[in-house]
């Protein structure tokens, strides 16, 4: 991590509202001379849910590190409603569960309540406000009755609901997830994408990382397809043509042609990005 | 029963246990407040290196002041500081991986210390007491520094106890939310150095490590909850602390050693014996799922 950026306090600036969320130009990241991020470009809606899709070692992180402001690009920018991106703390990350330490001696609230720690401010408590505030934001996932529960015994689709309501508790507009899918059953994966559909008439802008092509195809109306570089954006039939998907995954990836299409099978499977 | 009220009340007839008491104690709450951030981060070899790096500063300040204990103190702490930050930079920038470096340095300077304190006459005894404290030696004015720059550190790590959560907890978090975390990082290696130079006089350089890490470990086994296991570990702390050297008047071992020894036991309880995370719990947890 030889360009993390660790910022000082800086004000949390108002958004410029002719400016889109995101909009990335030419972005490259490089780590010991190997290129993790290549000449990125491209623009999002607000309120929009894309899902970047890529095989391991494609740069999503990456790519959402230097989107939410703490790695910065070797070259190219990230403007954030109009500004650089270390000047909001509206941007959250969602961290992929294998990162986090789930012995860590905190409950659900706790956590829940990390994301208003901005918020609340240098040398004050949370008031009784936040406390309300946290509780709704458990509500809206669906986990009020766990606030008191030791994170060690959540399941795996509680976890991600507990960072999607630290994201709430944040106040996030633009909320960047880290494989939130990946390990999660059918049932866990169904909710996590109804709490979202809940959130898109907030104008919540929703970036998921995936592996999952098939669940990329289905849930999202945009795709972003990565491998290093940006193959393709915009709706998934489009994107996912078969040239696209086989210098994304090169040999890991079996296209069948079928009566119906392209049937794609792929052997990348789950695991950590980078 | 009054046998053992005599047992309790025998030993502070001396004034030199009295204020050996009170040093235990600041100290016992002082280590393991820092320590519990030092546990969950695993810190617990950099505190050990820090411990030891200070030596030559004590052995420098030894030989300038001619034994006074403040100007000792202030070298220690100077050193103290300085070296929890050249770590702290090192470790960022190096060419080496982070351990590495930090056990580089920690010999390193160790090695400086005993070579200074051996130019000494009374070198054994000094060197027993820079290593393994002398608690009973403690004066008046130790007590209130101990007390105001204790005091210091265990407001400092409160009044910025979320923020050291967080970045403790999740980095990206923290640098997602705009906090300065560079500052704040370096704000608790300073802690650490503040709570290890208090503490030199109790526990000495060589077992330092114990009265920051073990007691925050033992109440990280025994409660699920950061505020919990902060006044926990402050508890054991103390209370090894005092009875320790309880022990040590009774039984005449050297005072910092039985501390450390009264940290280690308790420790190794709540090992077996912690109720979800110890060993037994766990045992009896499988057992009893196995039976449904």
């Amino acid at each position: 991590m030889a360009n993390t950026k660790i910022p000082f306090i800086r004000r949390p600036v108002a958004h410029r509202e002719e400016a889109p969320i995101l909009e990335a130009s030419h972005l490259s990241v490089r780590y010991n001379g190997r290129a993790a991020l290549e000449d990125v470009s491209f623009r999002l809606v607000g309120g929009e849910r894309i899902a970047v899709v890529g095989p391991n070692g494609a740069g999503k992180s990456t790519l959402f590190k230097v989107i939410a402001g703490v790695l910065n690009p070797s070259t190219g920018e990230v403007s954030v409603a109009g500004h650089f991106p270390g000047s909001h703390i509206c941007i959250a990350y969602l961290p992929q569960r294998s990162q986090v330490d789930w012995t860590f001696p905190v409950t659900v609230a706790d956590v829940v309540m990390m994301g208003r720690t901005g918020r609340v401010g240098l040398l004050r408590r949370p008031g009784r406000a936040d406390w309300e505030y946290v509780r709704q934001c458990l509500a809206v996932v669906g986990m009020s009755n766990l606030a008191d529960q030791q994170i060690a015994e959540l399941s795996g689709g509680q976890q991600q609901r507990m960072f999607i309501a630290r994201a709430l508790a944040q106040e996030a507009e633009l909320m960047l997830m880290d494989e939130p899918l990946a390990g999660l059953d059918i049932p866990a994966q169904e909710d996590i994408f109804r709490i979202l559909d809940e959130l898109q008439p907030r104008g919540v802008t929703v970036m998921v990382a995936t592996h999952d092509l098939n669940l990329a195809s289905e849930q999202f109306d945009r795709v972003m397809l990565l491998n290093n570089r940006l193959l393709g954006i915009g709706h998934p039939d489009d994107v996912f043509t078969p040239e696209r998907l086989l210098q994304a995954y090169g040999s890991h990836l079996r296209l069948v042609q079928t009566d119906d299409g392209v049937m794609v099978l792929s052997d990348t499977c789950c695991g950590g990005d980078e | 029963m009054a046998g053992l009220l005599e047992l309790v009340t025998g030993p502070l007839s001396y004034p030199f246990m009295i204020r050996g008491l009170i040093a235990v104690v600041m100290v016992g709450i002082v280590c393991a407040t820092v320590g519990t951030y030092m546990v969950l981060r695993g810190m617990a070899f950099f505190g050990d290196a820090l411990a030891h790096a200070i030596l030559p500063g004590v052995a420098l300040g030894y030989l300038v002041s001619g034994g006074a204990r403040v100007a000792v103190f202030w070298w220690a702490l100077g050193t103290a500081v300085l070296t929890a930050i050249g770590i702290g930079a090192i470790s960022k920038g190096a060419q080496v991986k982070e351990d590495t470096a930090i056990g580089i340095i920690f010999a390193g300077m160790f090695a400086l210390g005993i070579a200074l304190i051996s130019t000494m006459r009374s070198y054994a005894v000094d060197l027993a007491h820079f290593l393994f404290g002398d608690v009973l030696g403690v004066s008046q004015g130790d007590l209130w520094l101990t007390g105001i720059l204790g005091g210091v550190v265990v407001l400092t790590v409160l009044a910025f106890y979320k923020e050291f959560l967080v970045l403790s907890f999740d980095p990206i978090l923290a640098a997602t939310l705009r906090l300065p975390s560079t500052v704040l990082h370096y704000l608790l290696l300073v802690l650490i150095a503040l709570a290890i130079v208090v503490s030199l006089q109790t526990v000495g350089v060589a077992l330092m490590v114990a009265m920051l890490v073990t007691p925050a470990a033992t109440a990280y086994l025994l409660t699920q909850r950061l505020p919990v296991m902060m006044a926990l570990a402050a508890c054991i702390g103390a209370f090894s602390g005092v009875v320790g050297l309880y022990l040590s008047f009774y039984v005449s071992v050297a005072s910092g050693a039985a501390i450390v020894l009264v940290c280690t036991a308790l420790f190794l309880l709540a090992l077996l014996f912690a109720p979800r995370r110890g060993v037994v719990g766990r045992w009896l947890q499988r057992v009893t799922v196995g039976k449904d």
